[in-house]
């Protein structure tokens, strides 16, 4: 049996909105072209080339270890790469310190000054000798209003909650205005819920200034539901770039598919009419061009599964891949049913479908009776065996 | 993707451009590292060459030709061995000598008269050799003509050759070499001891619920506050000729063996206690939970977890007291009578006989140990680190009555006898003659009156301990930061960590030894700081750098790394951040450093011995040289002014630090 599980519960994907609609024809605002990174051996980034538009929101993300924060140091010129070269803006940034650099950063520790109060902290950035001081100050109530924090100015960063030191992190970097804004896993020092609300602020804040933000995140949730685009990573390659949807629904590599939102996973065989032959039964698949007799892996997410009665009343069309199937466990999630289905088909492998409520009502499935699963063809996606 | 097969395309890698910040960074840390080389690398680098350097007279290389009472027929020319094969006017052991060495000539000539007319002339035969006449060098092939009266005042100099037989010789005299043997002895006996009573001290501390553990925690920090010869005096005092408690000795005497290792003990006693106070002190409490639940004996539970656990602490404060009982001056000088040890060697052959050479051999071998101590005592230290950043919970002792109230005995005991020790000197200071007249008597304090410096070289320490916290702690402070605080530059930067451990490895007397070789010499241009206080600072901030170093790192390592980025994208240079946050946070580690380098450039004698002049005499340089002219009494008077200044000195960074804590504590609470 082989079922992977990424997270909890398969996310009900929201689709964001279309960059491309939201600036039309914007130029590349940031061209990576080709980046190869070396720590002695080890290559950590592998010729990784993307452009990002000006005024989108993209997510680095991949498991803890591909490389996400290596290019965004890279980016900031934290780290210089071994090869290859970024523009920002059409000039050529490759080789140029941090501070030539047009960026505000927030780290996952936020790095904020503790012997400084909240508004010394955002005026850091802003302390030059020609700027006047009241308009620093005017600059500094702005920022603590966009961040909501106006009350907290005068207080240490000790005193405040980690949100709200992530806010004031965000605001510091804000501060001066940068072209471009680089979150490395912003989250992820705080707690489920204020994590949750503040994916919205720091969405917000963002479409409200429009600038242009790369956020590192490892947490596919946090990916679908902020970014404009995706970007994601594995060993130090780019395995897809796409909009959420995209990269949920399209996946071009299992481990894309596998990473993001949760998979069956079936070996099976390209057969000549192009459909997969699975224990013995062949199965229609999405369009794909890999050559008949490959080994592959048919994949299949438990949301997509669709359930029917045995009587084939619920059907509605001519579903394809309709297979009988014996419920063989049954596990309530809240707000939709595991199961757990089985057949002489699968073989030693367990289908696992997501159910609402309502299905498992209607059709009156339960533990231990038989039903019928339909694989529908759109989502039944097909992986060449890696190697 | 075939990701696995990747392989980087050739190409060129690319190269950072620096910014400017870079570039003053990189500049402050190679002004740094610069004055590391100056001050420690290059003088210890002559010592060692010294050390391998010998000074023969070679008779071959000379020729000399005389002539009849006319003064103008000369004789052919011959060697100065030829000549000397005659009359054996040079016995052999005349021809080793050392740098300085000079040889006259004239005992050649049995009817030599300075009045006589004869004329000699005078040539060397290789490019090495020189003669001189008078005061002027004269090198090379070319005859030199001189009448009789001149010819009296020419001087044979000697070749240097690079070997090993400054070592062979050392070893070859019994009485020199016999030190090795002592100074081990004396370090390891010394050593057990030390590390007895601190873990004695350390587990009574961290382990039991006895009263007035803050009292007995400072009364033990005393030692380090007072020169190392203090406790010889004390000794002296008490079980000297004269001394109160002579009889104790049952005629053995304290000069000695005996007076060296409890000297030892005394001084060496606080640094054992704080290493193995802070390894017992991260002891983890679940241990113990676990041994209890086991019902494992009390006996047992000490030596399966307690020893263990503290492992790395007791060997790491074997190896610190080892070396400083061997590399310490001060205390044998005073207390060691006729029982020589190496540190005093170097004393003794440098300033009482002259001879660098042998003082340079003695200074390598002291090199031997403490460099073997430091770095046996840095892999131990890594491994300690591991084991302090796991998490613990504290153990938390529960009341013992019995328990308690022994470790309450014993603690008093090492109290009693540190304040005993202490108070000596106090009373023998400050009574008119210690122990015949015991009416109070300021008279021990008018140092004017005595030989040493008087009041000036109190003064002086002052001075010069000042400095030395001010210039040492900026010094220090600057290259920690531009060390861990910076990118890129690896190979520099490794350098940089290296030359700042070293001077751990570096005995006292080694450096002062080594500073007179490099300052002392006409041909450097930095000779001109030689005998002033500058030279006096510099060589006490090397001698102190490691640890004040390593203090430094300590507190900026627990900074936050991302500081230094945030601040380049903020467009601020880093200087910004260096004093309005970096200092500011780290003020306490930086107190920290500036009052260890004042207490220990009030109290170190054993590498400003060799660089005072009369300009500079300094404090604790005064309680030696009155020691030694038998002073005692303003010797011990002398030895408290400094106790005096340093508790005063402590005082002050107490007060600063508690005030500094309240005024911060809003924003360092976490
Ligand atoms: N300074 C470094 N030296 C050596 N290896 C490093 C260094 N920084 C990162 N790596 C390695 O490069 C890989 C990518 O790291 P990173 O970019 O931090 O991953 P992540 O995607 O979790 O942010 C990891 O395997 C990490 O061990
Ligand atoms: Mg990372």
């Amino acid at each position: 049996m082989r079922h992977v599980t990424v997270s909890e519960a398969a996310t009900p994907v929201r689709s964001a909105p279309d960059m491309q609609g939201a600036h039309p024809a914007a130029a590349d605002y940031l061209a990576i072209d080709n980046i190869w990174k070396s720590f002695g051996d080890f290559l950590a980034l592998k010729g990784v080339s993307l452009s990002i538009k000006d005024g989108e929101f993209v997510c680095f993300l991949g498991p803890s270890g591909c490389g996400k924060t290596t290019l965004l140091r890279a980016i900031a010129g934290l780290d210089l790469q071994t090869l290859g070269t970024i523009q920002q803006a059409g000039r050529d940034i490759s080789t140029l310190p941090p501070s030539k650099r047009d960026y505000g950063i927030v780290f996952q520790s936020y790095a904020l000054f503790p012997n400084l109060t909240i508004e010394k902290n955002i005026a850091f950035g802003l302390e030059n000798a020609n700027r006047p001081k009241a308009e620093i100050k005017a600059r500094v109530a702005e920022l603590l209003e966009l961040v909501g924090l106006s009350s907290q100015a005068k207080k240490y960063p000790a005193q405040l909650s980690g949100g709200q030191q992530q806010r004031i992190a965000l605001a510091r970097a804000m501060a001066v205005s940068p072209g471009l804004l680089l979150l490395d896993e912003p989250l992820s020092a705080l707690d489920a819920k204020v994590r949750v609300h503040l994916r919205h602020e720091i969405k917000e804040l963002q479409r409200k200034l429009g600038v242009t933000t790369i956020m590192v995140t490892h947490d596919q949730e946090e990916a679908l539901s902020m970014a404009d685009r995706i970007v994601v990573m594995n060993h130090g390659v780019i395995e897809q770039i796409g909009t959420p949807t995209e990269v949920y629904r399209h996946p071009k590599t299992l481990f894309v598919a596998d990473f993001i939102g949760e998979t069956n996973q079936f070996p099976a065989k390209v057969t000549d009419t192009g459909r997969v032959a699975l224990g013995g039964t062949d199965l229609v698949c999405a369009p794909h061009d890999i050559a008949p007799g490959s080994e592959v892996t048919a994949v299949i997410r438990p949301v997509d599964v669709i359930p029917h009665s045995l009587d084939g009343t619920e059907q509605i069309g001519t579903p394809e891949n309709l297979i009988d199937v014996t419920v063989d466990q049954m596990e309530f999630l809240g707000s939709f049913w595991r199961c757990r289905l089985a057949s002489p088909r699968f073989g030693e492998n367990i289908l696992v479908a997501d159910f609402s409520l309502n299905a498992v009502r209607r059709l009156g499935i339960e533990t231990g009776g038989q039903m019928r699963a339909e694989l529908p063809q759109g989502r039944m996606l097909v992986f060449a065996k890696a190697g | 993707m075939s990701v696995a097969t990747a392989t980087m395309p050739r190409g060129r890698t690319l190269r950072p451009q620096l910014s400017s910040d870079d570039m003053v960074k990189r500049g402050l840390m190679l002004v740094i590292s610069l004055y590391l080389i100056v001050a420690l690398a290059l003088p210890l680098y002559v010592l060692l060459s010294k050390s391998l350097s010998t000074y023969q007279f070679d008779l071959n290389i000379f020729e000399i030709q005389r002539s009849d009472e006319t003064g103008t027929n000369f004789s052919p020319a011959r060697t100065v061995a030829d000549l000397n094969a005659e009359v054996n006017a040079i016995t052999p052991d005349q021809l080793n000598t050392s740098s300085d060495g000079r040889l006259h000539v004239t005992g050649l000539f049995q009817d030599f008269s300075f009045r006589s007319p004869v004329k000699y002339r005078i040539r060397a035969t290789t490019d090495n050799a020189s003669f001189l006449v008078g005061s002027e060098l004269k090198r090379g092939k070319d005859w030199v003509e001189l009448d009789s009266n001149t010819f009296r005042r020419v001087v044979l100099r000697p070749v240097s050759t690079i070997g090993l037989d400054n070592f062979v010789s050392y070893f070859s005299t019994p009485a020199l070499a016999k030190s090795i043997g002592n100074s081990l002895l004396m370090g390891v006996i010394s050593t057990v001891l030390v590390i007895g009573i601190a873990f004695g001290l350390g587990y009574a501390l961290n382990r039991s619920r006895m009263p007035f553990k803050s009292v007995f925690r400072l009364i033990v920090t005393i030692p380090i506050l007072v020169p190392s010869l203090l406790p010889g005096i004390a000794l002296v005092y008490l079980f000297g000729n004269q001394g109160l408690l002579k009889n104790w000795m049952m005629g053995y005497s304290i000069y000695g063996p005996i007076g060296i290792v409890i000297g030892s003990v005394f001084f060496t006693l606080p640094h054992a206690l704080l290493i193995i106070s802070t390894a017992l002190s991260v002891a983890d409490a679940r241990h113990y939970e676990a041994a209890a639940s086991l019902r494992a004996s009390k006996w047992r539970t000490f030596w399966t977890v307690t020893v263990p656990g503290a492992r790395y602490g007791i060997i790491s404060a074997a190896f610190v007291v080892f070396t400083m009982v061997i590399t310490d001056f001060g205390l044998p000088k005073v207390i060691g009578g006729q029982y020589n040890m190496l540190a005093v060697d170097i004393y003794k052959q440098v300033i009482g006989q002259q001879n660098f050479e042998m003082g340079a051999v003695v200074s390598v071998l002291l090199l031997v140990p403490a460099v073997v101590a430091f770095f046996v005592d840095r892999a131990i230290q890594k491994k300690q680190v591991a084991l302090l950043s796991a998490r613990s919970v504290p153990y938390d002792p529960k009341p013992n009555p019995g328990f308690d109230w022994g470790c309450f005995a014993y603690c008093s005991l090492i109290a009693a006898f540190i304040l005993v020790m202490i108070g000596v000197c106090q009373l023998a200071a400050t009574v008119k003659f210690w122990p015949y007249d015991l009416t109070l008597s300021m008279r021990n304090f008018r140092f004017d009156l005595m030989d040493g410096g008087g009041w000036g070289a109190y003064h002086n320490s002052i001075k010069m301990a000042l400095l030395t916290a001010f210039f040492g702690t900026v010094i220090v402070f600057t290259g920690a930061y531009m060390v861990e605080k910076s990118d890129g530059f690896r190979i520099g930067r490794s350098m940089f960590q290296f030359l700042a451990m070293l001077p751990m490895a570096v005995p006292g007397m080694v450096l002062g030894l080594a500073y007179i070789f490099f300052f002392n010499n006409p041909a450097n241009p930095l000779n001109t700081i030689y005998g002033t206080m500058t030279i006096l600072v510099v060589c006490t901030v090397t001698h102190f750098y490691t640890v004040s170093h390593l203090t430094a790192l300590t507190a900026l390592k627990q900074m936050d790394r991302e500081f230094e980025p945030v601040a380049a994208s903020l467009k601020q240079p880093f200087h910004k951040l260096f004093f309005r946050v970096t200092v500011p946070v780290c003020l306490p580690a930086i107190l920290d450093i500036a009052i260890y380098l004042f207490v220990n450039a009030m109290t170190t004698v054993s590498a400003v011995v060799f660089l005072y002049s009369t300009q500079t005499q300094l404090a604790s340089v005064a309680v030696l040289n009155m020691d030694d002219a038998g002073d005692i009494a303003p010797a011990a008077a002398m030895g408290m002014m400094i106790f005096y200044t340093n508790v005063f000195a402590r005082l002050v960074h107490g007060v600063i630090s508690r005030f500094l804590l309240v005024r911060t504590q809003t924003w360092r609470k976490r």
